[in-house]
């Protein structure tokens, strides 16, 4: 996709407008079943085969809600702090489109189970940034779309399309925020970490696996352009599932840039939806949206209104976890890290594996050498997250015992850690089975030093008159034909004894 | 054998149990029957011959192994075809979903095989059950038993005609606007649309979700009763499903059966009678509350003042729910699919041209009305202004209930007409429901049993209501009433219409 749009320098842009966020948030949760049938709410299935007649809109079929789905989008709107609804209705969004079984989605529109909360956001240098929140409310995911044929992908010059119900009513939760003002500069950074943020909460809520890169959590942004902060809003656009935390910063960076480009030469912004392309940072135009959209809303009449009993919010509100902020903050202090060694851990989705590790033994360094570093390596390699690298925290956690017990070294964790996982067992296995131990009786030791020093006399004799310089040498002669079993500090101990 | 014909559910269902006849000689008597005289009288769109018999052997295997049976085992049954049977054939009389074999059963049609009733086959009605006489059945329509150049009313004329012309003993039928009660009206039998969410929605094709319920279509009010409490209770496939446990609606029948009606209080409905009913309609629905009179019943009149406005809200909110409903039939995923002949073949575009050609008019009509109604800036005016109505009609209802047991009135204002007679005036069309569309605005139940024949020998339907979740009075009062107009007839209202010629 090439860029014709003109831009202006996004901190030139900022130093004359005033940048105003909207976000709308999806997110998938994570129940047995679908929002309003029993099909099994799961991913990566056979196309079409997650589905009962009423996931398929059959004739006759009728909608059920979810319990859980309703009780996990309560739980979302608790952590948000929003108001809980008394009650609350579905409604029916009618429009044509194959991915939607009936032609209509249901979903919440004039009364959202949850509204007026907010999310306080930690951005990078430490500061608190409060984003108001509007609604969060539930409706069902439509099918996909699969467009064959064709050079893009889109629909637009595709031979035939196909199309999988499995996630049609798949429950989702949207949350939908004020417009989020005062960002100053840092919009960009906002967006990302409002979104980040939003994601460690689906998680430590046990709601959502809330994994970006499976459309578990899909953002939009909107965003538009004033003079000041004085004047009305300006037109704003939306840019659609915008899919990774990078991405929505860029997005944000790039339509800020373009819109006061537009601004600038005199015309006004128009408002559409955009999709943002990856490759080139970019957005490009996608749906105009008007006052044309007509989505016949009304009540849905196959379901009844929903009234949470206020003892049950209040059962759930006592069993929410500490907010992902607030925990955050405990556990530095707790682990002892670094503010940007904690930034990293939470940047990269290893606060509860750590935690687990630290709880199965590890110190928090350690676990988060092992974790930040090899594992994170390895992980990116395989192109995985690190929960699906097949090693549990549990054997992190014995293999740095093993570490600290003497019995391997930091070179044979590595090689330990390779064998778990390659899937040779627990790290105590892995040590028996390839023989990894470190070789601690001093005898055989003593075997290869009077043959290493016997090879090279001069060097003993070096070392005889004072010069310890090329002791490591010896060292390294007597670990390389251990095959890194021997521990070096006792090699260098028996040396020195040899040698007087 | 075929006298097992002309006797009622119940009857049949003794003699089941007796041993004295066999769901297969029963089942194939119904079939024999459909065979004669459902090439004059089209009831049925589809029937089940080898499944219904095999249906009918397993229950006659099971009795004769000793099982405990339910009441109706063996009895054979037609079902409507809105109603969606595993396997089996389902159009709701429409082309759209021609040849259409759904994946699973509707909830009732679950019940009605557990309780080991045959279905002989699925019956005609209008499109979509948008109509009151089977005219816009797009696969021509049923004939009424009494005349067959008049309509079996509608929309579920089909399931009436069945009991009426002895193709079954009993039906099912469901009721939006009157579907079940106007039909029985002028075929002389008897219907009834329970409380909404007495009997589960799951596998009906919705016409209007808030107004549609499923109920019987039977012979005798004893029979209504029987088949009710087959079909009725619980169903949690069904939010609006009512979740406590119904009383026996049987025991109600066979309680009323004695007549007597001693301190009943019966509420006219003031707006439902008078100017454009019938004189013979109006005569026998008078004669029939002398009866209740003598019976010790204490006849109030009661004014339900927004009932007048019923027909406008319901023509509002039934185009509202139905446009939804029927967007699903998109020749997608399943039913007619139809390419347009010329230019592209956008998913867009195959659509239209499904709904086109697959849609009659009267349906189309509907969709654009609904469609219309539920716009941005029409909403509240429209849509909006007709839930208001409803409310009232509510508490209008509230307000008659509180001096009354049961309402009573004409169940149409007319006797069956000619066909063709309407059909190119959908307003005159309507009115045939303003009666019976109250009931289902404020979702109570309602009853249609004959009362006599009007001055042109056609029957008049005798329409008795009750509060919600209050279905019991309807069986009680209903048989009190049928027993006391039996005793003056001394043989059932059916006797007296016509004998069809029988196809060899």
């Amino acid at each position: 996709m090439s860029v014709t749009d003109e831009l202006v320098d996004y901190d030139d842009a900022i130093a004359r407008y005033d940048a105003v966020l909207g976000i709308e948030v999806h997110v998938e949760l994570g129940t047995a079943t679908k929002m309003f049938d029993d099909a099994p709410a799961s991913f990566g299935e056979v196309p079409n085969t997650s589905v009962t007649p009423v996931s398929l809109g059959l004739p006759g079929a009728l909608p059920v809600v979810n319990g859980t789905a309703v009780e996990y989008a309560i739980r979302i709107g608790l952590a948000l702090n929003c108001q809980i609804a008394e009650t609350c209705r579905f409604a029916r969004k009618n429009y044509f489109y194959p991915d939607v079984p009936k032609n209509f989605q249901t979903s919440q529109y004039d009364e959202p189970i949850a509204f007026d909360g907010h999310l306080d956001i930690e951005l990078d240098d430490g500061e608190v940034f409060r984003v108001e929140i509007e609604r969060a409310h539930m409706e069902e995911d439509a099918g996909k779309n699969t467009h064959v044929g064709g050079a893009t992908g889109r629909i637009h010059g595709a031979e035939y399309s196909l199309v999988d119900y499995n996630r049609a009513g798949i429950p989702l939760v949207e949350i939908v925020t004020r417009p989020i003002t005062g960002v100053g500069t840092r919009g960009p950074e906002i967006a990302r970490v409002y979104v980040q943020t939003l994601r460690d909460i689906f998680r430590s809520l046990g709601v959502s696996e809330a994994r970006m890169e499976r459309g578990n959590v899909r953002a939009d942004v909107n965003l538009s352009l004033r003079t000041s902060p004085d004047v009305p809003l300006g037109t704003r656009t939306e840019t659609k599932n915008v899919n990774s935390f990078r991405s929505i910063e860029r997005s944000v960076r790039y339509e800020v840039s373009r819109q006061a480009a537009v601004l600038d030469g005199g015309g006004s912004v128009l408002q559409e939806t955009r999709h943002f392309h990856e490759d080139t940072g970019s957005t490009s135009s996608g749906r105009v949206k008007s006052d044309a959209d007509d989505y016949r809303y009304f009540p849905e009449p196959d379901l009844v209104p929903l009234a949470p009993p206020r003892e049950w919010i209040e059962e759930i509100r006592a069993s929410l976890p500490e907010a992902p902020v607030a925990r955050r903050r405990r556990l530095r202090e707790e682990w002892g890290y670094a503010d940007a060694e904690m930034r990293d851990v939470v940047n990269a989705g290893a606060v509860e594996i750590i935690e687990t590790t630290i709880a199965a033994g590890a110190s928090p360094a350690a676990a988060r050498k092992w974790w930040m570093g090899e594992l994170a390596r390895t992980a990116k390699t395989e192109g995985v997250a690190l929960e699906e690298l097949p090693v549990t925290p549990e054997q992190i956690g014995q293999l740095q015992a093993l570490v600290e017990s003497g019995r391997i070294n930091d070179k044979l964790a590595r090689q330990v850690l390779e064998g778990v996982l390659a899937g040779e067992g627990s790290p105590e296995d892995v040590v028996t089975a390839r023989g990894l131990e470190v070789v601690s009786d001093d005898g055989p030791l003593l075997a290869v030093i009077d043959e290493t020093l016997a090879a090279q006399p001069d060097i003993a004799d070096k070392i005889r008159s004072g010069n310890l310089g090329p002791i490591g040498a010896v060292i390294g002669a007597v670990m390389k034909a251990t095959r890194g079993q021997a521990d070096a500090g006792r090699v260098r101990e028996l040396i020195m004894e040899r040698l007087g | 054998m075929s006298d097992l014909t002309r006797v009622t559910a119940a009857e049949l269902a003794t003699r089941l149990a007796a041993g004295e006849v066999s769901s297969v000689e029963v089942t194939q008597a119904h079939l024999d029957r459909i065979g004669a005289v459902d090439g004059a009288v089209h009831a049925f769109l589809h029937t089940n011959t080898d499944e219904a018999l095999a249906a009918a052997v397993a229950v006659d295997t099971a009795r004769a192994a000793g099982e405990d049976l339910p009441a109706l085992a063996g009895v054979p049954i037609a079902v409507k075809d809105v109603v969606v049977t595993k396997g089996q054939v389902t159009t709701a009389g429409s082309k759209i979903l021609e040849g259409w074999v759904p994946p699973y059963d509707a909830t009732l049609v679950e019940r009605l095989r557990a309780a080991g009733m045959p279905i002989l086959g699925k019956t005609n009605m209008d499109e979509f059950a948008m109509g009151s006489s089977t005219e816009h059945s797009a696969y021509g329509p049923t004939r009424n038993p009494w005349d067959l150049g008049r309509i079996p009313g509608g929309s579920g004329g089909g399931s009436a005609a069945a009991v009426a012309a002895f193709e079954a003993p009993l039906a099912i039928g469901t009721d939006t606007g009157g579907s079940i009660r106007q039909p029985a009206a002028v075929t002389g039998t008897v219907g009834v649309k329970p409380t909404y969410g007495s009997v589960s929605r799951y596998g009906l094709i919705a016409l209007a979700s808030s107004l549609d319920q499923a109920g019987p279509c039977t012979r005798t009010v004893l029979d209504s009763a029987l088949l009710h409490d087959v079909i009725g209770g619980h169903d949690p496939r069904d939010s609006t499903s009512l979740s406590e446990r119904a009383p026996s609606y049987t025991e109600a029948a066979r309680a009323g059966a004695t007549g007597d009606l001693t301190g009943l209080k019966v509420g006219v409905v003031t707006e439902l009678g008078g100017e454009g009913y019938q004189p013979g309609v109006r005569a026998s629905f008078e004669a029939s509350l002398e009866l209740l009179t003598n019976a010790g019943a204490e006849i109030v009149e009661v004014s339900c003042p927004s009932f007048t406005a019923a027909l406008a809200a319901y023509y509002l909110i039934l185009p509202s729910e139905a446009s939804s409903n029927l967007a699903k039939f998109d020749g997608m995923r399943f039913g007619l699919r139809v390419e347009p002949t010329e230019g592209p073949v956008t998913a867009e575009r195959v659509m239209a041209a499904t709904r086109g050609a697959g849609f009659g008019d009267e349906v189309k009509r509907r969709i654009i009305l609904g469609t219309y109604a539920l716009s941005a800036g029409y909403y509240d005016a429209y849509y909006g202004s007709a839930q208001k109505v409803r409310t009232l009609i509510q508490r209008d209802f509230d307000a008659a209930f509180a001096q009354a047991d049961v309402l009573v009135s004409p169940t149409a204002p007319t006797t069956a007409f000619k066909f063709g007679d309407k059909v190119d005036d959908p307003m005159a069309m309507y009115l045939n429901d303003v009666a019976t569309i109250p009931a289902n605005l404020a979702g109570v139940p309602g009853l249609s049993l004959p009362s006599g024949l009007s001055d042109d020998g056609l029957p008049v339907g005798f329409q008795i209501l009750a509060p919600a979740r209050a279905d019991e009075r309807l069986y009680r009062v209903g048989a009190a009433l049928e027993s006391l107009l039996l005793a003056q007839w001394g043989a059932p209202l059916l006797s007296r219409a016509p004998e069809l010629e029988v196809n060899a």
